[in-house]
């Protein structure tokens, strides 16, 4: 299949406010395929989140070239939905004018975006929520509305950044549960950046390691787990034992 | 029982005010000095009869809340565009603030003498042209260099609670709408806009409250005919203390109704911001 994304020679330079240099990535090289389920795993630091805002066309990138569905990127594309690792909901807007903010500014109806967004707050379990604000929401809710936010203009490629991050076991598991169920239905490419090796194993076909600052791609690992998978199986424990040997090795 | 406390605690203050006021203009028995309650409240009873045939309490209030309205639209409209593109760029910042920030320390009362060399008696109804009718005297009550003080006045704290509110938005929340297609117009009008709104009511507030206080000396300057403030100064040299004192609560009354009116709509549409942390 073909590359959706495709990095070649990356190096990002961040200049902090004392005019210091900070080498957040070094020489990134990464091919994405089409419907692949790529994690990012790495210690804090290390420039996931930079490598994702990269792929998203946030900031550019200080040496280097990223392409997206075949050509360079300027700046974010319709095509990529984003999910953030801050809280990002906007806190005047309801969840459903939250939901359907990217389709408002695509200039849906109002009565076509609310059907799409009810759809997929039902999807989400959020039903009963479209007209609260997201200070009535807890944050497992809030999160799962920033997700559904992400997929309402149906993405080719989603971003997720440490999406499940803030949530508690039980919530977490269900919603990675749920991720997996929504991208072997529709066949998306997910960029999932995350810091546990165990959600990186339960989820990824492909898992990517940096290294600590300056980020660099240190090892690119298949999984090559059927789906759904199940974490006391035995496959599954070894994977996440190699993967859980390198990390140890870099820090 | 606390709840009849709660009503009381705040009007103890006043009431005792009042008392001390009545005894001692009783006492001194000069009503230049000090007109004793009930003869101001002889005047605020009657709000509509005409004082010092300068017209009514009423009319005089109701042309200064005009001409603060008209001056303080006019700073609203400036300083929310150019308070949003300060907020939201830094070389536009590095470039006009220096400039407004010369112009920010001085009190409004001190661009009186030039602003009457420059405008002197001119009106709305010199600009438009309007030289007789209803509109004539309605207008002609507007002058130029009142609405440049009142705007003065208002056009600071409306400035520096939007740029306050647009720098204190999350960027987040812009780039958030970025990767859902946003473009700068987007980002404006959708986002920097409702998230800075909270902050920029504050500064409404604010810049009428200032804007209410430079009335007094806008309506000092020379053409003016009618207001709370020219009621106030005229009542001054007639040696009629009681029309002050009552020109005084007036405006005491207004200013607390504007406060009343933002204090409800801040908590009518912001309770995500107070919620929100
Ligand atoms: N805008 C910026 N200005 C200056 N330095 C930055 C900026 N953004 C990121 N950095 C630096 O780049 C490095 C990588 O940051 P990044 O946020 O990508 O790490 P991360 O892997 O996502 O970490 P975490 O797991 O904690 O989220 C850090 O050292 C950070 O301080
Ligand atoms: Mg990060």
């Amino acid at each position: 299949m073909k590359n959706v994304i495709e990095i070649k020679g990356v190096n990002k330079l961040f200049l902090t406010d004392k005019k210091q240099e900070v080498k957040a990535l070094k020489n990134i090289n990464l091919d994405i395929k089409d419907q692949e389920f790529v994690c990012i795993l790495g210690p804090s630091g290390s420039g996931k989140s930079t490598l994702l805002r990269l792929m998203e066309g946030l900031i550019d990138p200080t040496t280097g070239s990223i392409n997206v569905m075949g050509s360079p990127l300027t700046k974010p594309i319709p095509e990529a939905g984003f999910v953030f690792q801050e809280y990002s909901l906007m806190p005047w807007r309801n969840i459903i004018d939250n939901v359907s903010f990217g389709l408002e500014l695509r200039e849906y109806s109002r009565k076509d975006r609310y059907k799409i967004a009810e759809d997929i707050l039902t999807r989400f379990g959020l039903k009963e929520f479209t007209k609260s604000f997201p200070y009535e929401l807890s944050g497992g809710m809030k999160q799962r509305a920033a997700i559904a936010r992400a997929m309402a203009t149906s993405p080719k490629i989603l971003y997720m950044d440490e999406p499940f991050g803030a949530l508690d076991a039980y919530t977490r598991f269900q919603m990675q549960k749920d991720l997996i169920e929504f991208w072997l239905e529709e066949k998306r490419t997910i960029v999932f950046v995350t810091h546990s090796v165990e959600e990186a194993v339960f989820l990824g076909t492909r898992v990517i390691i940096m290294s600590p600052r300056p980020g660099e791609i240190i090892a690119d690992y298949n999984i090559g787990l059927s789906y759904p998978r199940d974490r006391w199986n035995k496959e599954f424990g070894k994977k996440f034992q190699t993967i859980m040997d390198i990390m140890n090795d870099i820090s | 029982m606390s709840k009849v406390k709660r009503y009381i605690s705040p009007v103890i203050l006043p009431i005792f005010f009042l008392i001390l006021w009545q005894f001692f203009s009783v006492k001194l028995n000069n009503p230049i000095v000090l007109p004793s309650v009930t003869e101001v409240l002889v005047i605020l009873a009657r709000p509509n009869s005409s004082l010092l045939s300068l017209g009514s309490l009423i009319r005089n209030t109701l042309i200064s809340i005009l001409r603060v309205g008209i001056g303080y639209i006019l700073a609203i409209l400036l300083a929310i565009p150019l308070g949003m593109l300060i907020g939201y760029s830094r070389r536009i910042e590095e470039f006009l603030m220096p400039f407004l920030n010369l112009f920010r320390p001085i009190a409004p009362l001190a661009w009186v003498p030039l602003v009457l060399a420059w405008f002197g008696v001119a009106s709305l109804a010199s600009i438009f042209n309007i030289e007789q009718g209803g509109l004539y005297s309605l207008f002609n009550n507007i002058k130029i260099s009142m609405l440049f003080i009142i705007f003065i006045g208002a056009f600071f704290p409306i400035l520096t609670n939007t740029i306050y509110g647009v720098k204190s938005v999350k960027k987040t929340l812009i780039d958030s709408a970025l990767t859902m297609g946003a473009r700068k117009k987007d980002i404006f009008i959708k986002v920097l806009l409702p998230a800075s709104l909270p902050s920029v009511i504050t500064g409404f507030r604010v810049g009428l409250g200032v804007a209410w206080m430079c009335l007094v000396s806008a309506e000092m300057l020379p053409g003016s005919l009618a207001g709370i403030g020219y009621l106030i100064t005229h009542a001054y040299t007639v040696a009629r203390t009681d029309i002050v004192i009552a020109g005084m609560i007036s405006i005491s009354f207004v200013g607390g109704l504007f406060d009343l009116m933002f204090q409800k709509i801040e908590v009518k549409f912001f309770k995500w911001q107070s919620m929100d942390k």
